[in-house]
């Protein structure tokens, strides 16, 4: 039995978490190895990180954090920010990323999509997309959401899929941040257009969004949040419990695993 | 040590961090006289059966992994890797594979109830169909990790282990020495580490 998958988003900079945090029994705050271990015991089934740093020796710094977090924390690791040509790809894989998460620089370069998917699978390539409604139309939003592309949401993922994007993760604008729920409508419409699995973001304020989500549009795979598990609105235990409790099937955890 | 056979097919950071966090002595090899001598061989891959199946022969890895599989050393492929263990794949065109396992790599496609969606992501449990050290009944219904498009059709003999998304995908297969996973064990959390520490086990323990 698959399972719908529970993923805490950190957006890093300059090596550190950015948003909000408040954590228990964690001293540094914002560092985003910590984060990364907090999160795998607590049982979230992949993690995703965004690297906002836009210098150079900050790019380091992430490569570094990566490298950490994947000796110690065996689950999916999704990778994005700042991903323009091939090379990038190259960078994070190395450093222990499991897919590669493209969203300005397939914009700027579609080809780029095919050119990951034939060199290292369909699989490691995940098409993110800023989606905003503009004249009753599902638009696509550049560079953090702040240029409308004039592209169509549907156009751009189905498009997207074609050139070999395994996932999709869709981020609603408008209901980004708001906490008042997944954007239902846009990921049906989405989920209607594309067969590969697709990852909802945005929205997220409790425990209820997600199990709407996964109640009402049932062929969406994830969901993806940051601010609520940062800030500890829901613990990933207790989200996972009230959605096996709605009978919603999702992975309750292992017990820790030793030394050989 | 557990030899890792790198033939320039996908991540290998993740499987030898895992080995190495589990304590155990690993090593990244092209070398096929490497691969012969180490005690436990792993065959990694994610990408395209013909293309990996390609660069396995072109490095004359191939012939390695066979001789070790011959001498009876633990051998475990992933993913990929799990899926070059058979006979034959059919992805973009008909391929041979190393033909330690008997089977072909079909297509989820054709097979597949419409509303499911592919590649197969996410983490699905695991159904023990025949109790082995690598994957024992203790494992019935724990989570696993896959991420494909392609499965192994093999003798019922062969599955030691399935989950089901909309068929059945053999997750767990094997014959004498030869093991395969369709998941990722280094990406499977503590049931994925206990598995690598099950294939570790095997024929003893991993010689330093």
């Amino acid at each position: 039995m698959i399972t719908k998958r529970i993923i805490p988003c950190l957006d890093v900079r300059n090596g550190r978490v950015v948003k909000g945090v408040k954590f228990e029994g964690i001293k540094d705050v914002a560092d985003p190895v910590e984060m990364a271990r907090f999160y795998n015991e607590s049982g979230a089934d992949e993690l995703v990180f965004y690297d906002i740093t836009a210098s150079f020796e900050g790019r380091a710094l992430f490569t570094d954090v990566l490298q950490k977090v994947a000796s110690e924390v065996f689950i999916p690791l999704t990778v994005g920010g700042g991903i323009n040509e091939l090379s990038d790809f190259d960078r994070v894989l190395k450093c222990g990323a499991d897919k590669v998460s493209v969203n300005s620089g397939a914009l700027k370069d579609p080809s780029l999509i095919e050119k990951a998917a034939q060199k290292y699978g369909n699989q490691c390539v995940v098409l993110s997309m800023d989606v905003k409604r503009v004249d009753g139309q599902y638009r696509v939003f550049a560079k953090g959401g702040r240029e409308d592309t004039g592209l169509d949401a549907l156009e751009w993922a189905a498009r997207g899929v074609t050139l070999g994007a395994g996932e999709l993760v869709i981020n609603s604008i408008d209901t980004d941040g708001v906490r008042q729920g997944f954007d239902l409508p846009l990921l049906e419409a989405v989920a209607s257009r594309v067969s590969v699995p697709i990852v909802a973001s945005g929205g997220a304020g409790k425990a209820e969004h997600f199990a709407q989500l996964f109640e009402k549009v049932p062929s969406i795979d994830a969901g993806l949040a940051a601010g609520i598990f940062h800030e500890r609105l829901v613990t990933i235990p207790e989200l996972k419990q009230y959605l096996n409790e709605r009978g919603i099937p999702v992975r309750l955890a292992a017990g820790k695993e030793g030394k050989a | 040590m557990i030899a890792i056979v790198d033939y320039g097919v996908g991540n290998l950071f993740s499987l030898q961090g895992s080995l190495t966090y589990l304590g155990l002595p690993s090593q990244i090899t092209s070398k096929a006289e490497e691969i012969i001598k180490a005690s436990h061989v792993i065959l990694p891959g994610v990408g395209a059966f013909g293309d990996a199946a390609r660069k396995l022969s072109a490095l004359g890895l191939d012939a390695a992994v066979l001789e070790a599989a011959a001498k009876g050393k633990p051998l475990l492929g992933i993913c990929l890797g799990m899926q070059l263990l058979f006979e034959t794949g059919l992805e973009y065109g008909k391929h041979k594979g190393l033909g330690l396992l008997p089977g072909v790599v079909a297509p989820m496609e054709k097979d597949l109830p419409t509303p499911l969606r592919l590649p197969h992501i996410g983490w699905n449990s695991l159904q023990i169909r025949k109790e082995t050290p690598l994957a024992s009944s203790q494992l019935e219904g724990e989570f696993v990790y896959y991420v494909h498009s392609y499965y192994a059709k093999t003798d019922s003999e062969a599955i030691l282990a399935e989950s089901e998304y909309g068929v059945m995908v053999p997750g767990v297969v094997g014959v004498g020495n030869v093991y395969g996973c369709q998941f990722h064990p280094e990406k499977s959390g503590e049931v994925g580490l206990r598995i690598l520490k099950n294939f570790a086990k095997l024929g003893g323990k991993v010689e330093v």
